[in-house]
């Protein structure tokens, strides 16, 4: 049996052992037996992908070609990884919170959930993995022509391009059998981490022997393999302080950028608190893992022959000292390497491709129509899994294209350039609330194509993509555009010139349109959750406490619903399914029941973030968010509402004071009424007893005597008969039962006929007029009009004191109203008394004995029936009233 | 985003924590700055196995110390991560 044999059968047995073990984690994991797999450890073991065979293989050339140097490329992680409690825990908690499933859809989601961006971060990570996956391929298929190489009985030496395809085929099955078995990201590859986890120990393992093997084996101990280094051409500590510092940040960049990365410390975490455990163990794989490779370089430049590719130093040394078995774990480590990164990055790139470029464009094309939640789930899946092939295929593609040739050695830091242009994106998301989606997109395109152009493209070699002219003249003839030596940068190493200008001006393109423009409101809302993560989510930690939970859930529900109806849900509920106590399991169905319970007191949305901030872990989302906003713009609706009608209640409350204010009032007056007309009926009735008792009972009295007391008497039964004819047409007028008998007559007749009722003639009262003025043609009650002009001209003659008094009658039109002003030259009614006048039984002077104070009040009621008024004209010489008619009742006269 | 300040003075406990935070915080720029020491080392007289020991012992010493900073760590009641580097 050969040794190619041998290997291939070896080989075989790993990849059979890694299924099984992958199956089995799957199965413990669903079967809920595996708290193992949430171990610490195996987190930080997962985390080993960042050792592909590009480090396994490549960091003993590195060494070889410029001696310490290689170390950077662990130095980034390392000091990203003891820094953890800065970056990496708020990335965790973020991606936690949020349900992230890529660094495309953290990015996509920090920046109001953009499609574009989460687009171009995919292309961009497509671009710089598809020729990382070649180089998993090409140190695959090189370590397997090493050995085919040493074999004397190998005739003819296997396929190169056959072997990639072999292990490209296996790795795409392999992905897609455990890397697309649940849907939801969140729920995590247990077989994948538990493959990739015993992936990490084999090939730390194998480079621990091979690193043992050539110090204690080869060079003779420790003392000994320093001589050798001393003695080898790397002896010398030679590093440019550019290189050395570019490296270490742009490796420290990549460790958070890279697609597969972000995979396994992001979406495959279980815990947060994994961090604490790989912030010391992490930083010492890193340790462990480079701790030979000095040794191994030196060793090989002496021992093995000039042109002897040093990137396979790790195979070729035991190989050449016959140790095959030690030479096998060698190939399996570097076959581990290679593997564990194509899976991880084709689960990470699909998962991205699926998401944010299949589903989108199927989801168009479909026009959305079938939403059945089924359907989408399939074709989700399917996606995925085609994307899977297509990442594999793609690397496979461009293995084929390039050759296999020395291009590829190169693509290892090539491929961290190009991930590294999210890091402004993704810094700024977290860490600075102004980031906008207009700086990341403005950002990362200016990245990208920088890093294209001057790093990516000239990879290739002059002439192959750029044409030489173009590295020698710049673009377009413009020479600080040379892509080697932008704006006159010249002799800086590539990858450091392209990290500086590409990192540089993707920041002020990120900060400079962040700040001239204006966030959306998710965004804004996005943002704030993202850069205050630890203020909104709750405490980290595994869901695994149930009865925790439960009775997180019912202090919660306790303080909504109140105790006791919260403590009789939750009984009920832990009967049912058969438990004792007021704590039952928190299951779904549980789950809706409460939370339906308790959107009928917060509202739905209000209770599903509740919930699933105990449950779920996930914070709430900007959906939960929006939908509490509207819930709330309702709450404050209603209690706009509620506002509205307690105004309006206040309205009608002042209203209803203020009728009771006014029938209290009439009240009053009524009694006040009563109390004047006994008083007004009193008087004359005390008269006439007092008169009637004389004539009665007195015998002699002289019938001059009789006549004068019976005339007193008669006299005072008049003035009652006025006073009791006067309270019957103020209670008619008053009541509007009053008919009106309209007629049609000149206003110069009417006052006629009031200055001779009222008893002018023969008085001292001169009444002046003026005629030409009066000649106006009334139509309407002359009869109760005649007794307004009456009672004004009688009060006149009554109580005006001039002297001699005289009585002004002026007749005008004034705003198409016929004015009568009754104006005398006495001495005029008081302010305080203008007031009361029109109220009944007010009098000027009670010494005056006269009417018993209504007459004015009936003025008004019977001016207010035929439409007019009569009000006191203050200002005039004496005391002065006017009348306004409404000029229609004399329009419609003539 | 001075809204809402905590107390001035705190626990002796919170008080450690804080410290060890700010610790775990700085752990990194000081290990930045400590491993980029070799390049100011005379360039021309440095052997690549002193920078070794050198680079290797610091990194296990880095190693250790982020062990201890992170299994003490545990994070506060009030996060302090979004309210800026306060004085307290």
């Amino acid at each position: 049996m050969t040794i190619l044999n041998v290997l291939i059968l070896v080989c075989i047995l790993y990849v059979v052992f890694l299924f099984a073990v992958a199956f089995a984690a799957d199965r413990a994991a669903l079967r809920g037996r595996g708290s193992w797999l949430r171990s610490p450890y195996i987190y930080t073991l997962s985390l080993s992908i960042y050792c592909t065979a590009w480090t396994f293989y490549g960091a003993v050339g590195f060494a070889a070609r410029s001696g310490l140097e290689f170390v950077t490329i662990y130095l980034g992680p390392t000091l990203i990884m003891i820094g953890w409690w800065w970056t990496l825990r708020k990335m965790v908690r973020v991606g936690r919170s949020q349900r992230i499933t890529s660094i495309a859809d953290l990015i996509s989601s920090r920046y109001g959930k953009s499609n574009l961006l989460a687009v171009i971060v995919t292309v961009l990570a497509v671009i710089g993995t598809t020729p990382y996956i070649a180089l998993q391929l090409q140190s695959v298929t090189l370590s397997f022509a090493a050995f085919a190489e040493t074999d004397p009985t190998a005739t003819t030496l296997p396929d190169m391009q056959s072997t990639a395809l072999w292990v490209a085929g296996g790795l795409a099955l392999f992905t897609i059998l455990f890397g697309t078995r649940n849907l939801d990201a969140n729920e995590r590859h247990h077989g994948v981490v538990m493959a990739i986890a015993l992936e990490a120990v084999v090939k730390l393992f194998a480079l621990l022997a091979v690193g043992i093997f050539v110090v204690w084996g080869l060079s003779g101990g420790v003392a000994a393999t320093l001589d050798r280094i001393d003695a080898s051409a790397i002896a010398r500590f030679e590093v440019s302080g550019s290189r050395w510092v570019g490296l270490t940040m742009l490796s420290a960049a990549a460790f958070l950028c890279l697609p597969r990365m972000f995979q396994v410390m992001v979406v495959e975490n279980e815990d947060e608190d994994h961090l604490r455990t790989a912030a010391w163990a992490f930083p010492t794989y890193l340790m462990l893992m480079s701790l030979f490779v000095v040794p191994i370089a030196a060793v090989g430049l002496e021992l093995m022959p000039g042109g002897a590719n040093p990137d396979l130093f790790v195979l070729t040394l035991p190989l050449m000292d016959g140790r095959d078995g030690l030479a096998i774990l060698s190939f399996l480590g570097g076959f581990s390497s290679a593997t564990s990164m194509v899976i991880v990055a084709a689960i990470a790139l699909s998962t991205m491709v699926s998401n944010h470029v299949v589903m989108p464009l199927w989801l168009h094309f479909s026009g959305g129509a079938a939403m059945v939640s089924g359907d989408v789930r399939h074709v989700a899946l399917l996606a995925r899994r085609l994307s899977i092939a297509g990442v594999v295929l793609l690397g496979y593609v461009y293995f084929r294209l390039s050759g296999g040739g020395t291009a590829l050695a190169a693509i290892g830091l090539i491929a961290f350039a190009g991930v590294a242009q999210f890091m402004p994106a993704l810094m700024g998301g977290l860490f600075w609330r102004g980031a906008t989606r207009t700086g990341a997109l403005a950002g990362l395109i200016v990245g990208a194509v920088v890093w294209i152009y001057c790093l990516f493209l000239p990879s290739f070699g002059p002439s192959v993509v750029l044409p030489q002219v173009v590295f020698d003249e710049g673009l377009f003839g413009l020479h600080w555009l040379r892509p080697r030596a932008l704006f006159g940068t010249e002799g800086m190493d590539p990858v450091v010139h392209a990290v500086l200008w590409s990192l540089l001006l993707n920041t002020s393109a990120f900060v400079l349109g962040s700040l001239l423009s204006f966030p959306q409101p998710v965004e804004r809302l996005q943002g704030a959750q993202f850069v205050n993560v630890f203020d909104h989510s709750g405490t980290p930690g595994g869901w695994t406490g149930g009865m925790a939970q439960s009775e997180d859930l019912l202090i919660m529900a306790q303080r909504i619903m109140g105790a006791t109806e919260a403590q009789a849900l939750f009984a009920e509920a832990a009967r049912r399914q058969g438990l004792a106590g007021y704590l039952p399991e928190p299951s779904p169905s549980f789950l809706q029941e409460l939370e339906r319970e308790l959107s009928g007191s917060v509202g739905a949305a209000t209770a599903h973030a509740m919930i699933s901030q105990i449950v779920g872990g996930a914070a709430v989302s900007v959906e939960d968010l929006m939908a509490v906003a509207d819930e709330t713009a309702q709450i404050m609706e209603y209690s706009s509402q509620l506002e509205a009608k307690s105004q309006e209640l206040a309205r009608t409350a002042r209203q209803l004071r203020q009728a009771n204010e006014k029938l209290t009032q009439l009240s009053v007056q009524k009694d006040g009424f009563l109390s004047q007309i006994s008083h007004e009926l009193r008087t004359p009735m005390t008269s006439i007893r007092a008169f009637s008792e004389i004539l009665r009972d007195t015998g002699d009295l002289t019938p001059e005597e009789q006549s004068k007391y019976a005339s007193v008497i008669h006299d005072e039964a008049v003035r009652l008969t006025r006073l009791l004819d006067d309270l019957l047409d103020l209670s008619v007028l008053e009541n509007g039962q009053v008919v009106l008998h309209v007629q049609t007559g000149s206003l110069a007749d009417l006052l006629d006929r009031a200055e001779r009722a009222a008893g002018v003639q023969g008085g001292t009262l001169r009444v002046m007029r003026d005629r030409t003025a009066e000649a106006v043609a009334l139509t309407t009650d002359l009869d109760r009009l005649v007794q307004v002009f009456i009672n004004l001209i009688a009060n006149a003659r009554k109580y005006c004191d001039g002297q001699p008094p005289i009585l002004t009658i002026r007749t005008a039109v004034i705003d198409g109203e016929l004015v009568i002003d009754f104006t005398d030259n006495g001495s005029g009614i008081a302010p305080a008394q203008q007031a009361v006048i029109f109220e009944k039984f007010s009098r000027i002077g009670q010494h005056k004995a006269g009417g018993a104070g209504l007459g004015l009040a009936i003025c008004r009621e019977i001016m207010a029936r035929l439409g007019g008024a009569v009000s006191y004209l203050p200002g005039q010489k004496g005391a002065a009233f006017r009348v306004t008619l409404p000029l229609s009742a004399r329009m419609a006269a003539q | 985003m001075s809204a809402e300040r905590g107390p001035l003075f705190l626990a002796r406990r919170t008080y450690r924590m804080r410290r060890l935070s700010d610790a775990a915080r700085m752990l990194p720029v000081a290990g930045a700055v400590l491993f980029a020491v070799p390049l100011l080392w005379e360039t021309d007289g440095v052997r690549t196995t002193r920078a070794m020991f050198y680079i290797f012992g610091l990194w296990i010493v880095l190693a250790g110390i982020a062990g201890v900073i992170s299994a003490r760590l545990r994070p506060t009641e009030s996060e302090e991560d979004s309210k800026g580097p306060q004085e307290r």
